[in-house]
C-alpha cells in the first residue's frame, strides 16, 4: 500500500515508528488508541497483544535492556496509560529507553472527565525523562523523533508520547524530520581531557584502587572499554546489580557485586579501597550503605554522563561528565601512555593478593543437603544446565539477589532485572520482551513466588504470541526478602508474609496458559527437571521449585547499617575482618 | 529561612510550568514566589523562583531543573548580584479623614494612587521585597483590605545576560545594562 501524500495522524504515528527503527511494539488497544491499531495490519511492526499494560511497559523495558534499543509499548487513556505507570517510573530508575505512546480522549473534550480520560502527561511528569502531549496531527512525526532521541540519548530513559484520538483521526502532510533540535537537550558525551589526565594521575597514585561499575557501562556499550581500563591498570572490579555482565565474573580481577547483598570481598574492597573509579554508578543506597561510613579513605573518580548524578551522594575528587564509553576508552588510553611513560603499571600485587586471600575465605556459601531445596543451589544447577550462556532474568526479592550472587555471568545485557524501583512482577514480561528482542537467546526468568503471581498472566501472551521462555519459580511460600527482615529486625513477628507453596498449583497453571508445568521437591529432582524444561523450545516451561522458606540471603549489610558491619550469616564460620586494621594485611 | 533566587529561562511551551514546579514539590519545598514571563527572544519565557531551601538540596534541584528538557539555562542570582524587583497592588482602607496620610505614605514609597472609593484607596509600589515589605507595615494599621503581589523578578547585574552573552542588539540600539 503506497503511502498518502495527506496520512491520518494514526498512518503518520506507525509511519514514524517504523522510521525510527520499531520493530516490535508490545500493546493492549482500546477505544482512544483505536485508529493506531488498523495502519499497524499493514505495517511490518509486529504488535505482541499482551495481557495488562504494566506487562506491556515491563516486556518494552525488557526488550530495552537486551538489544540496547528503544522499547516500545502502546496503551489506550486512562487505565491503560496509568497501568504503564510502574513501569515507566521503573524504566526511569534504571536508564532503560522506552517509548510508551497513549491514546487520549478528542482535545474538544481534555478536561471534561470524558470517558476513559486521565491526564496521563501530568501522572507520567515524574517518572518519564520528558512527554509530549500532541495536539496536532502534523506535529506526530517530530513528536515521535523527538521521544527516540530523548529516550535513547544521553542517560536513557523511558518517555512518553499522548496523542488524541481526533489527532489521530485526522489528516495532515507527512514530514519526517532530518533531526531533532531540542536546544535544551544537549547532553555532553566526550569527557573532558583535563579531567581525564587527573584521574590517572590519581589512578597511578592509588594503592588500594576499585573500579564501582555500575548500570551505565551496560547502557553505554562500554564493557570492552572497561576490560581495557582494568586490565592495562591490573584494577579491580566491582559491578553493581545493575552492571553484572559488564565485567565477566571470572575474570582474575572481578569482585563481583557490591552492595546489602553483596559478597564480602566486593563490600570490603570499597570500604578499603583508597580510590574508588565510579563508571556509570550513582552511589546507590544499596551500595553505600550509611553514606557517612562508606569507603572512608576513598577518593572518587566519578564518570557519569548525568551531571546531575555527581555529587549528588559522595563528593567525587575527580568529576567527568560524558558517555561512559567515551571516558572510560580516554582513560585507558591516558593510562596506557602514562605507563608506558612510568615503564608499567604501579605494582599492585599486594592489594591484589589481599582480594585473593578475601575471595578465598569468604566466598557466598549456602549448603545443599538432603533436606529442602536450596534457592542458590536451583540458580547453581541454572547455571550449569544453561553452559552459563542464558539470558537471566529475575524479579524483586531474596531470589534476584541469589540470581545476582550465583549465576556466573560473562556478558553484557546477560542480567536483565529491576535494580532502583525494586518493581515485583517484572521478570515475566520482560522476559517475554528480551526474548523478543534477542530470539536467538535462551531467556530464563528467576522468579519468586510473590513476584510471578503479579504478572503470570502474560503466560497467555507467551503462549499465544508464540515467544518460549523458561520461567523457574523459587517458590518458597512466601514474601521472602520481607521474611528475612521480619526474621532478623522484627523478633521473627511473621506478619502478612505467607503466601503458601501450593497455591496457586503453579504446574496447573502453567498448562491452563498452554505452558508446561514442571514440579521440583527435592535436590535430586532439580537437573532432571531442568534438563527437561531445557529440551523445550516451542513453548514455555514453568518450573516449580519447592524451596527452603527459611533459606536467608547472605551477605546483609542492614538497611542504613554502615559496610563494615556486613553480616556474613551462619554458613560463614571465619570472623570478619576488623575495620580498624590495616587496609592491606 | 533560606531564602534563594534562581532564574530559569525556558522554551514556551505548555506545561513547562508544571514540570519546574515539580521539582519543587516532589522535594516538599515551598515555592515562596513565582513569576514567569517572556523574554527578549520570542519562544522563551524565564521564570523567577524564589524558594525557601537550604544550599545542598538546592544544588540537586537546579541540576534536575538542568536536566528538563523544555529548560534552557538556571542560574541562581545572588542578591548582591542582581536586580530584584516586585510590584504590589494594595487596597488600604482610607475613609476621607485618613486618606491624606494614607497618600502620603504612598509618596514616601514612591508609590501611586491606582484607584480610590469612599472608603479605601488602591495604592501601585514597585520596589525591593525589603521596600514593599516596609511599606506594608506601615499601611497595615490603616487595614488592608486586599494584596496582590507579582512575586520577585530579578536580572544579573553587569552586561552579560543569562546565556552567558553580551546583550543582544534590540531594534538597533545596543541594550545598556544599569544599576
Amino acid at each position: 500500500m503506497s503511502f498518502p501524500s495527506r496520512p491520518t495522524g494514526a498512518q503518520a504515528l506507525i509511519r514514524s515508528l517504523e522510521l525510527a527503527g520499531t520493530e516490535v511494539v508490545f500493546g493492549i488497544p482500546g477505544g482512544a488508541i483505536l485508529p493506531a491499531y488498523d495502519p499497524l495490519l499493514d505495517s511490518p511492526i509486529r504488535h505482541v497483544l499482551m495481557r495488562h499494560e504494566q506487562g506491556a511497559g515491563h516486556a518494552a523495558e525488557g526488550y530495552a535492556h537486551a538489544t540496547g534499543r528503544a522499547g516500545v509499548c502502546f496503551a489506550t487513556s486512562g487505565p491503560g496509560g496509568c497501568n504503564l505507570v510502574t513501569a515507566l517510573a521503573d524504566a526511569l530508575m534504571d536508564s532503560i529507553p522506552v517509548v510508551a505512546v497513549t491514546g487520549q480522549v478528542p482535545t474538544g473534550v481534555i478536561g471534561n472527565d470524558a470517558f476513559q480520560e486521565a491526564d496521563i502527561t501530568g501522572v507520567t511528569m515524574s517518572v518519564t525523562k520528558h512527554n509530549w502531549l500532541v495536539t496536532r496531527t502534523e506535529d506526530i512525526p517530530a513528536a515521535v523523533a523527538e521521544a527516540f532521541h530523548v529516550a535513547t540519548t544521553g542517560r536513557p530513559g523511558p518517555v512518553l508520547v499522548d496523542v488524541p484520538k481526533d489527532v489521530l483521526i485526522g489528516t495532515a502532510p507527512f514530514e519526517w524530520p532530518d533531526g531533532v533540535d531540542l536546544p535544551g537537550y544537549r547532553p555532553t558525551t566526550k569527557g573532558n581531557l583535563k579531567q581525564v589526565r587527573e584521574a590517572v594521575k590519581l589512578i597511578l597514585a592509588s594503592e588500594r584502587p576499585v573500579v564501582y561499575a555500575g548500570g551505565g557501562v551496560i547502557r553505554a556499550n562500554a564493557a570492552a572499554e572497561l576490560r581495557r581500563l582494568a586490565e592495562t591498570g591490573r584494577l579491580p572490579v566491582v559491578t553493581t546489580l545493575m552492571a553484572r555482565g559488564a565485567f565477566p565474573d571470572d575474570h582474575e580481577l572481578s569482585l563481583g557485586m557490591p552492595g546489602m547483598h553483596g559478597n564480602y570481598t566486593a563490600v570490603t574492597a570499597m570500604q578499603r579501597a583508597d580510590l574508588l573509579v565510579a563508571i556509570g554508578a550513582r552511589f546507590d543506597d544499596r551500595v553505600t550503605g550509611n553514606l557517612a561510613t562508606f569507603a572512608p579513605h576513598a577518593k572518587v573518580i566519578h564518570v557519569d554522563i548525568d551531571p546531575a548524578e555527581i555529587g549528588k551522594n559522595r563528593a567525587a575528587d575527580v568529576p567527568i561528565v560524558g558517555d561512559a564509553a567515551d571516558v572510560t576508552a580516554s582513560l585507558a588510553r591516558e593510562l596506557e601512555r602514562a605507563q608506558g611513560a612510568a615503564g608499567g603499571s604501579p605494582d599492585r600485587k599486594a592489594w591484589l593478593s589481599t582480594l585473593d586471600d578475601w575471595r578465598r575465605r569468604f566466598p557466598y556459601r549456602y549448603t545443599q543437603d538432603d533436606g529442602p531445596i536450596k534457592p542458590q543451589f536451583v540458580v547453581e544447577r541454572i547455571h550449569a544446565a544453561t553452559d552459563g550462556d542464558a539470558t537471566i532474568v529475575s524479579g524483586v526479592g531474596q531470589h534476584q539477589m541469589w540470581a545476582s550472587q550465583f549465576y556466573r555471568f560473562s556478558r553484557p545485557r546477560q542480567w536483565i532485572n529491576s535494580g532502583g524501583l525494586g518493581t515485583m512482577g517484572f521478570a515475566v514480561p520482560a522476559a517475554l520482551g528480551a526474548k523478543m528482542g534477542r530470539p536467538d537467546q535462551r531467556v530464563v526468568a528467576i522468579d519468586g513466588d510473590g513476584c510471578f503471581q503479579m504478572t503470570s498472566q502474560e503466560l497467555a501472551t507467551s503462549t499465544t504470541e508464540n515467544i518460549p521462555i523458561v520461567v523457574a519459580i523459587v517458590n518458597n511460600g512466601h514474601l521472602g526478602m520481607v521474611r528475612q527482615w521480619q526474621e532478623l529486625f522484627y523478633n521473627e513477628r511473621y506478619s502478612g508474609v505467607a503466601l503458601t507453596q501450593d497455591v496457586p498449583d503453579y504446574v496447573r497453571l502453567a498448562e491452563a496458559y498452554g505452558a508446561i508445568g514442571l514440579r521440583a521437591e527435592s535436590p535430586h529432582e532439580v537437573d532432571a527437571v531442568l534438563d527437561k524444561a531445557l529440551s523445550v523450545t516451542d513453548r514455555s516451561v514453568v518450573i516449580d521449585f519447592r524451596c527452603d522458606p527459611r533459606e536467608m540471603v547472605f551477605p546483609m549489610v542492614p538497611a542504613g547499617g554502615s559496610n563494615d558491619d556486613i553480616i556474613l550469616g551462619p554458613e560463614c564460620t571465619e570472623p570478619a575482618l576488623d575495620p580498624a586494621e590495616a587496609p592491606i594485611a | 529561612m533560606s531564602l534563594h533566587t534562581i532564574s530559569v529561562l525556558v522554551e514556551d511551551r505548555p506545561g513547562v510550568l508544571a514540570r519546574v514546579a515539580n521539582l519543587f514539590a516532589r522535594r516538599g519545598f515551598n515555592i515562596h514566589s513565582l513569576a514567569v514571563g517572556t523574554t527578549e527572544r520570542p519562544g522563551r519565557s524565564r521564570m523567577t523562583i524564589v524558594v525557601d531551601v537550604q544550599r545542598k538540596p538546592l544544588e540537586q534541584v537546579e541540576k534536575q531543573l538542568h536536566k528538563l528538557v523544555n529548560v534552557l539555562k538556571v542560574l541562581e542570582l545572588e542578591p548582591a548580584a542582581a536586580v530584584e524587583r516586585e510590584l504590589a497592588l494594595v487596597k488600604v482602607m482610607a475613609p476621607a479623614g485618613e486618606r491624606a496620610a494614607v497618600t502620603e505614605i504612598a509618596d514616601i514609597f514612591r508609590a501611586r494612587v491606582v484607584d480610590v472609593s469612599e472608603s479605601t484607596l488602591t495604592v501601585e509600589a514597585t520596589g525591593s521585597p525589603d521596600k514593599l515589605e516596609a511599606m506594608l507595615a506601615l499601611l497595615d494599621p490603616y487595614g488592608v483590605v486586599e494584596l496582590a503581589r507579582t512575586g520577585r523578578i530579578a536580572l544579573g547585574r553587569g552586561a552579560a545576560g543569562i546565556s552567558g552573552r553580551r546583550l543582544r542588539r534590540v531594534n538597533g540600539a545596543a541594550t545598556k545594562a544599569t544599576a
